[in-house]
C-alpha cells in the first residue's frame, strides 16, 4: 500500500468514526477533514437570546393584539371585554420591559436602548414600539376603568371618554407593530432559518398574538361571538402558514424548520396553533381550541429561537442560503 | 509589503486619522507562517482576556474562530491539493498534492456594515478611517448585532470574563492609530502577511500580487472583496487560495437590512389585516 492510499484510508476512517487508532498514527491534525466549510465552525454567530425573548414574544404579541380587541370590543359596546383586553395590555406593558431588561447583557445600561432612533433597526424601531405601547396602554387602562366605573360624572365623564378613545385607539395602532415587529427582527439577520422567510415570520407572529389573545379572553369566561370568530381567523391564517412552511422550503439552508428538535418543535406548535385549534373550534370544543392555540403560539416562539442557534450554527445552511 | 522592510507601512508613522484616510488591511496567506504574533499582539495591546486553552484537534488551530475574546485568528487550512507549483517530496507519483494554509481572519469592516446597521444603541460607530468601532462603554449588550454580521465576527462576552456582558470585536486599534501607529497585529506580522496602510494603495497591490501568483502557477488565487453583494466590499480583504468555503467566509455575504422592506411590508399587512379582521368580527358576529 502507498503512502497515498493509507492516507485515504486514514481519512476515510476519521470521517466516518471520528476518531484514528493505530500503529504510527498521529492524529493531531493528520487526517484532513471532511467537515462543510473550515472543520465545520459556524460562519455566522447562532444568537445569544435566551428564555426571557420568546417568552417576550408571546407577551408581547398577545398583548400588543389585545389592545386591538379592547379597542373593538369598546367600539361595540363590550365594555366588560374591553376592560379585561386593556388589562391584559397593560400587564404585557409592565411584564415585556421586565424580560427585554433580563436578557441585556448589560441590564444597567437599558436606557441606552433610546439613545437613537434607527429606522433601519429593527431591534431600535422595536423598542420605541415598547416604549409608546406602554406610555399607551397603562393609561388607557386607567382612563376606562375611571370611565366604566363612573367615578366622575356630568361633562368631566365625557372628556374622559373622549381621551380614553384616543388612548385605546394609539394602544391598538402601536399593539398591532408590537405583536409584528418582532418577526421583522428575526427576519432581518444573517441566520438562514430566520431571514428565508422574513415574510412568514411577522404573519405568524401577529397572527399568533391576535389569537392567543382571544383564547385567554375566552378561557376567562369571555364567550362573544366575536372573540370565537377571531379564533377562526387566527387558526385559519395558521393553518395556511403551517402549510406553507411544509411547502416552501429552502432546503439546507432553513433544514433546522425541518429537522432535530427544533423542526420538531417548530412543526408540532404549528399543528397545534393551526390545523388542530381550527379543527377543535370547528367541532365547538371553544376551551380546547383556545388552549391549543395559545399553547402552540407560546411554544412556537421557542422553537423558532431553537432553529435559529441551530441554524446559525450550521455552516451548510449558510453556505445554502447564499447560493443561486 | 514583502521585502520593503522599515520602509513598509507596516513600520512608518502615520496620520490617517487626522487626515480622515481611509485605511485597511491586506492579509495574504501565502506569505503567512502560521506564527501567531498577531493574535498575540492584538490579545496583549487590547487586553482582551484569554478564553480557555482547549486542544481543538484542527490542525494547528487551537483557538477556532473569531469571537468576542478572538480578535485576530489564524485559519490552519489543509487541503487535498497542490500549492501552486509545488512538488514536496516523491511519495508514490512524484508529487505530493498537501497543501496547508494559513491565514490570518480579522472584522472585514465592511464598507456597508451590518453590526452597525442594527445597533439599536448608536454604540458602534463608523470612524474617520472608515474601521467600524463599537463603544465599549455604551453598548447594552442586546446582542443584534450577533446576529446581523455576515461574517460572523461580533459577539457577546459571556460572564465571568472581564466587561462581560458587552459586544466586542477587533477595533482597528483605534487607539493607535489616533497617535499615529500601526494596528498591533500588522505591526508585529514578521512576514508581511497582514499588511496595514492607505485602502487604495492595499487594493491596487492586492489585484497585483493576485496577478503575480496567477503568472506563478497558483491559478486559483483570488481576491475576497466582495463588492459585487449589499456588503459592497470590505477593508480588510484577503487573498484566497481556493473557495471561500474552505475557509469559513461566506461566498455571497449580505448585510440583512436588505431583509426589511419585505419583512416590514408583511408586518405592515399582518398589523392592517388584524385591525380590520377584529373590527369586522366584533361588527359582524356580536
Amino acid at each position: 500500500m502507498s503512502n497515498e492510499q493509507r492516507l485515504d484510508q486514514l481519512r476515510d476512517e476519521a470521517w466516518k468514526k471520528g476518531i484514528v487508532a493505530g500503529s504510527g498514527v498521529d492524529v493531531a491534525g493528520g487526517p484532513i477533514p471532511k467537515k462543510a466549510g473550515y472543520y465545520g465552525q459556524p460562519v455566522v454567530k447562532p444568537p445569544v437570546w435566551t428564555w426571557e425573548i420568546p417568552i417576550y414574544f408571546f407577551v408581547g404579541s398577545t398583548g400588543g393584539m389585545a389592545a386591538v380587541i379592547a379597542l373593538a370590543a369598546a367600539l361595540f359596546h363590550h365594555v366588560d371585554l374591553a376592560r379585561v383586553s386593556i388589562l391584559f395590555s397593560t400587564i404585557a406593558a409592565i411584564i415585556s420591559p421586565i424580560l427585554l431588561i433580563m436578557d441585556l447583557g448589560r441590564p444597567h445600561l437599558f436606557l441606552n436602548m433610546l439613545r437613537v432612533f434607527k429606522p433601519q433597526s429593527a431591534m431600535s424601531m422595536g423598542a420605541w414600539i415598547l416604549v409608546l405601547f406602554i406610555v399607551c396602554a397603562i393609561p388607557a387602562f386607567i382612563a376606562l376603568e375611571i370611565h366604566a366605573r363612573g367615578i366622575f360624572a356630568g361633562p368631566l365623564d365625557s372628556v374622559i371618554r373622549i381621551v380614553t378613545g384616543a388612548l385605546l385607539t394609539g394602544s391598538a395602532l402601536l399593539g398591532v407593530l408590537l405583536a409584528t415587529y418582532t418577526g421583522v427582527l428575526l427576519g432581518a439577520t444573517v441566520t438562514p432559518a430566520w431571514f428565508t422567510h422574513r415574510v412568514l415570520l411577522p404573519i405568524h407572529f401577529g397572527t399568533a398574538g391576535l389569537g392567543s389573545s382571544a383564547a385567554l379572553l375566552e378561557l376567562l369566561g369571555h364567550r362573544v361571538a366575536a372573540l370565537n370568530a377571531i379564533g377562526f381567523f387566527a387558526a385559519g391564517t395558521e393553518t395556511i402558514l403551517a402549510l406553507s412552511l411544509l411547502i416552501n422550503k429552502h432546503g439546507a439552508a432553513d433544514r433546522a424548520l425541518h429537522r432535530g428538535v427544533s423542526g420538531v418543535v417548530v412543526q408540532t406548535t404549528e399543528i397545534l396553533a393551526g390545523p388542530l385549534s381550527l379543527l377543535l373550534r370547528g367541532f365547538g370544543l371553544i376551551p380546547f381550541a383556545a388552549v391549543s392555540f395559545a399553547t402552540g403560539a407560546l411554544l412556537s416562539r421557542f422553537g423558532w429561537l431553537l432553529a435559529g442557534k441551530i441554524s446559525g450554527r450550521d455552516p451548510e445552511a449558510v453556505f445554502a442560503s447564499q447560493q443561486s | 509589503m514583502i521585502g520593503e522592510g522599515i520602509q513598509s507601512t507596516n513600520q512608518r508613522k502615520h496620520s490617517y486619522i487626522q487626515d480622515h484616510v481611509e485605511v485597511g488591511f491586506f492579509t495574504d496567506p501565502t506569505v503567512c507562517i502560521g506564527c501567531k504574533a498577531c493574535e498575540v499582539a492584538c490579545k496583549e495591546w487590547n487586553e482582551v482576556p484569554d478564553d480557555g486553552f482547549s486542544w481543538s484537534g484542527n490542525s494547528y488551530d487551537n483557538t477556532g474562530h473569531l469571537g468576542a475574546s478572538t480578535w485576530r485568528h489564524v485559519m490552519f487550512v489543509e487541503q487535498d491539493r497542490q500549492k501552486g507549483n509545488q512538488i514536496v517530496g516523491s511519495i508514490s507519483n512524484g508529487e505530493d498534492p498537501f497543501r496547508w494554509i494559513f491565514l490570518s481572519d480579522v472584522c472585514k469592516h465592511c464598507e456597508e456594515a451590518g453590526c452597525l446597521e442594527a445597533c439599536p444603541t448608536g454604540s458602534i460607530v463608523r470612524t474617520e478611517v472608515g474601521s467600524v468601532f463599537v463603544q465599549d462603554d455604551v453598548c447594552n449588550g442586546c446582542g443584534y448585532c450577533v446576529v446581523s454580521c455576515p461574517f460572523g465576527v461580533i459577539d457577546r462576552r459571556p460572564s465571568p470574563l472581564p466587561d462581560h456582558g458587552a459586544a466586542f470585536k477587533c477595533t482597528f486599534c483605534y487607539d493607535r492609530q489616533k497617535s499615529g501607529l500601526v494596528p498591533a497585529c500588522a505591526k508585529v506580522c514578521p512576514t508581511e502577511s497582514i499588511v496595514f496602510g492607505r485602502l487604495d494603495d492595499l487594493r491596487a497591490r492586492a489585484k497585483e500580487r493576485v496577478q503575480h501568483l496567477q503568472e506563478s502557477g497558483y491559478r486559483d488565487a483570488q481576491l475576497y472583496d466582495p463588492e459585487e453583494t449589499s456588503v459592497r466590499g470590505i477593508h480588510a480583504f484577503f487573498l484566497l487560495l481556493g473557495e471561500p468555503e474552505a475557509y469559513g467566509l461566506p461566498p455571497k455575504p449580505q448585510i440583512p437590512t436588505i431583509y426589511l422592506k419585505s419583512a416590514w411590508t408583511a408586518a405592515f399587512a399582518t398589523a392592517i389585516a388584524s385591525i380590520a379582521a377584529t373590527l369586522i368580527a366584533f361588527a359582524f358576529f356580536a
